[in-house]
C-alpha cells in the first residue's frame, strides 16, 4: 500500500521536482516554507493538480504516470485528506459530513449513518453528529474532518496543514490525538505543515521542501541536530527537552524542571525556540520563571544573529543579534544566564 | 448609524434625492389615483382574472425552464476557463441589452411558421408555435433567463472552489460533487436569480406581444392587459397596475426572508 511518487509541476514562477516515498504505517512530513510547493505536491499525489511530469504510485495501483498518459481522477483515488480549514459542508448536519465518503461510494444510508456514527465516537465526538458543522468549534470541526478522511479505510491520508488553523491550547489536545489515530492508520500518511513541532510530533520521517526541491531528508532527529541550510537550522533549531508533566511544569529526563503555560501531565517534549531564550552575564530579577546558569559551548553566525550552543543542567540553543552577542563580550566557555518565558515553551506528548 | 463626520456631501445629496423622488413618485401616483371604491367591480371585470393566471403560470413555466437550462450553462461559465468563455457569456448576456421587441421578431424568425426551426417543426408534426401560450413562455424565457444566468454564475464564482476539492478527494464524480456539494453551497444565489428571472418574466411586454400576439385567454397577459386598457379604460389599466405590483411586491418581500436575505448576507 505504500506511496511512491515523483512529481514534477510547475506552478507560475515556481518548479516543484520532489520524490517521495512513505512505507505503510509511516508517516512522512512534508516541511517547508509557504509559497515552497508543498500543497501544490500535496495536490498532485490527491489527483488535484494534474503533474507536467512524474509518476504517482500506490502500492501496486498508478495513480499518475504522465510519460504513459495515466491520470486517474481523484475521486478514484483510495485516499482520504484533511485540509487546514476542515471545510466542512456547510449545508450538512456533522454526520451526513462524515458519512459522506461512504454515500458517494455506494453505502446505503443507513450503514453509512452507522459507520458515521461510530467514527464520531472514536474522535470524540459522540452525541454531536445532528448538529450543523457550523456549530462545531475550530478544533471540533478538525475532529470531524479527521473522521471523514479515514471512514472510508483510505489507503493514503494527506494532510495538509491540519493544525495551522487552530489556537494554540486547541492545536496541542488535537495534535495528540491525530498523532493517537495516524499510530491506528495501516495506510501511509503524508503530512504538510510549515511548523515544525508538527513535523517532530507526528512524524516518522521528514522532507524539507524549499523552492520546490527538497533540501533535506531524515528523521526528525537528524534534521534537528544537523540542518544543513538556514531556513532549516532557524525551523528546526529547537532544543527538544524530554520530561514528565505535572502542572504547569515539566521535571525534565535529564534533569531540571521548565515552567509552561500549559497544563501538561505524563511523558511530554517541552520544545524551546532559539529566539526566545535571551542571555544575561548576571541572574536578572525580572519575570521569566524559567532562569538556568549555562556556559556557552559554540557559536555560529547566521546571517544578523548568532546561534549559541549552551551546556548545562538544561541544554539550549539560543539566537541573540550579532550585536548583543559583541555587547555582551561572549566567548566560548563563557558562563551566562539562559532565561525563557513560560508562554515561550512549547509543550507535548511524546 | 451615527458618524463621526455628518453625512452625506450636497453634490451627492440633492442628486440621490431627485433619484429616490424620481422612482417613487410614480407609484405613489398610482396609488393616489387608484378608484378604491371601484377597486372590487374592476377586478372582477371578466378578462381580469385570466390575465392574472396565465401571467403567473406563464412567468412560473419561463422560471422553471430557466432553472434547468440556466444553472447548467452558469456553472459551464463559471468553471471553464478561455476565451471560448468570454464569448459564450457575452452571447447569453445579448438578451439582456437587445430590445424586447427585437427578441420577439428574432423568434419569430425562428420559431415562425417559415422559420429556421419553427418551418422543419411543422412540417414534422404539425405545430406551430406562434401565438400560443408556449410562445409566451418561450418569449419570457428568451428575456429572463440571463438574468438567473448572470445572477448563479456569480453565486458560483463567490463560492468556496474547496468544497469542491473536498468532495473529489470523497469518492464524488464531478456530477455528483454538482448535486449534493455545489448546488447547496449556491442555493441562496440560485433562489435570488430565479426571483429576478420570475419578475422579469411577470412584467414582459414586448418580445410576448411580438412573437405571440394579445389573444385574450392564451396570450394576453398582464402587461399587455395593462396597455389595452390604458386605451379604452384607464381606471382598469390603474387596477390591474396595482395588481401586478402588489404582486410582485408581495413575491419580493415573501422570497427575501426566506432566500434573499441569506443571499446578502
Amino acid at each position: 500500500m505504500s506511496l511512491a511518487a515523483t512529481v514534477q509541476v510547475r506552478r507560475g514562477t515556481l518548479e516543484v521536482d520532489v520524490d517521495l516515498e512513505v512505507a505503510d504505517r509511516e508517516v512522512l512530513a512534508v516541511l517547508g516554507p509557504n509559497g515552497a510547493g508543498k500543497s501544490s505536491l500535496l495536490r498532485v499525489v490527491a489527483g488535484l493538480l494534474q503533474p507536467d511530469g512524474g509518476r504517482v504510485e500506490v502500492g501496486d495501483q498508478v495513480w499518475d504516470d504522465v510519460a504513459a498518459g495515466v491520470h486517474l481522477p481523484p475521486h478514484r483515488r483510495a485516499l482520504g485528506m484533511v485540509f487546514q480549514d476542515a471545510l466542512l459542508f456547510p449545508h450538512l448536519s456533522v454526520a451526513e459530513n462524515v458519512a459522506f465518503g461512504l454515500r458517494t461510494r455506494g453505502a446505503p444510508r443507513a450503514e453509512a449513518r452507522r459507520a458515521a456514527g461510530d467514527w464520531l465516537a472514536r474522535v470524540g465526538l459522540e452525541g454531536l453528529g445532528d448538529h450543523r458543522s457550523a456549530e462545531l468549534s475550530g478544533g471540533q470541526a478538525q475532529r470531524a474532518a479527521l473522521a471523514r478522511a479515514l471512514i472510508g479505510n483510505p489507503r493514503l491520508l494527506l494532510l495538509d496543514e491540519p493544525l495551522s488553523a487552530l489556537d494554540a491550547r486547541t492545536r496541542l489536545t488535537v495534535r495528540a490525538e491525530l498523532r493517537r489515530h495516524l499510530a491506528e492508520f495501516p495506510g501511509s500518511t503524508v503530512l504538510v505543515t510549515h511548523d515544525p513541532v508538527d513535523a517532530l510530533a507526528l512524524a516518522d520521517r521528514v522532507v524539507v521542501v524549499e523552492d520546490g526541491h527538497v533540501v533535506q531528508a531524515g528523521t526528525p532527529t537528524e534534521i534537528g541536530r544537523a540542518p544543513r541550510t538556514d531556513y532549516v537550522a532557524r525551523l528546526v533549531g529547537l532544543s527538544l527537552l524530554p520530561g514528565t508533566g505535572s502542572g504547569r511544569s515539566v521535571r525534565l529526563d535529564a534533569g531540571g524542571e521548565v515552567a509552561v503555560a500549559e497544563e501538561a501531565s505524563g511523558p511530554v517534549f517541552a520544545a524551546v525556540r532559539p529566539e526566545s531564550v535571551a542571555l544575561y552575564l548576571s541572574r536578572p530579577d525580572g519575570s521569566p520563571r524559567n532562569v538556568w546558569p549555562a556556559r556557552l559551548v559554540g557559536a555560529t553566525p547566521h546571517g544578523a544573529t548568532v546561534r549559541c550552543e549552551l551546556a548545562g543542567e538544561v541544554p539550549l540553543v539560543a539566537d541573540v543579534t550579532a550585536a548583543a552577542f559583541a555587547e555582551l563580550g561572549l566567548v566560548p566557555g563563557s558562563e551566562v544566564w539562559a532565561t525563557v518565558k513560560a508562554s515561550e515553551v512549547a509543550v507535548y506528548a511524546r | 448609524m451615527r458618524r463621526g463626520r455628518s453625512g452625506v456631501p450636497v453634490p451627492l445629496l440633492i442628486p440621490a434625492s431627485l433619484g429616490v423622488a424620481f422612482l417613487v413618485l410614480p407609484l405613489v401616483g398610482l396609488l393616489v389615483r387608484t378608484p378604491w371604491s371601484e377597486l372590487g367591480p374592476q377586478l372582477a371585470a371578466p378578462g381580469v382574472g385570466e390575465a392574472l393566471r396565465l401571467s403567473l403560470i406563464c412567468a412560473t413555466s419561463a422560471t422553471l425552464i430557466s432553472l434547468v437550462l440556466g444553472v447548467p450553462l452558469a456553472w459551464v461559465l463559471a468553471r471553464s476557463a478561455g476565451r471560448g468563455r468570454s464569448v459564450l457569456r457575452a452571447l447569453v448576456t445579448v438578451p439582456l441589452v437587445l430590445p424586447p421587441v427585437v427578441g420577439g421578431v428574432a423568434l419569430f424568425l425562428v420559431l415562425g411558421r417559415r422559420g429556421l426551426i419553427g418551418h422543419w417543426l411543422f412540417e414534422t408534426t404539425g405545430i406551430t408555435i406562434p401565438f400560443t401560450t408556449a410562445a409566451v413562455v418561450l418569449a419570457e424565457t428568451f428575456v429572463a433567463m440571463p438574468f438567473l444566468v448572470i445572477s448563479v454564475e456569480g453565486a458560483l464564482r463567490a463560492a468556496d472552489a474547496r468544497f469542491e476539492d473536498v468532495a473529489a478527494t470523497l469518492g464524488a464524480d464531478r456530477w455528483t460533487t454538482f448535486r449534493r456539494v455545489t448546488l447547496p453551497l449556491v442555493s441562496p444565489g440560485v433562489a435570488a436569480g430565479a426571483v429576478l428571472c420570475w419578475a422579469r418574466a411577470l412584467g414582459e411586454f414586448g418580445a410576448t406581444i411580438t412573437f405571440a400576439g394579445n389573444f385574450p385567454g392564451t396570450t394576453q397577459t398582464m402587461p399587455l392587459a395593462v396597455y389595452l386598457a390604458l386605451q379604452r379604460d384607464p381606471e382598469a389599466a390603474i387596477v390591474l397596475s396595482l395588481v401586478l405590483l402588489v404582486v410582485s411586491l408581495a413575491t419580493l418581500l415573501l422570497l427575501r426572508d426566506r432566500w434573499l436575505g441569506r443571499a446578502a448576507a
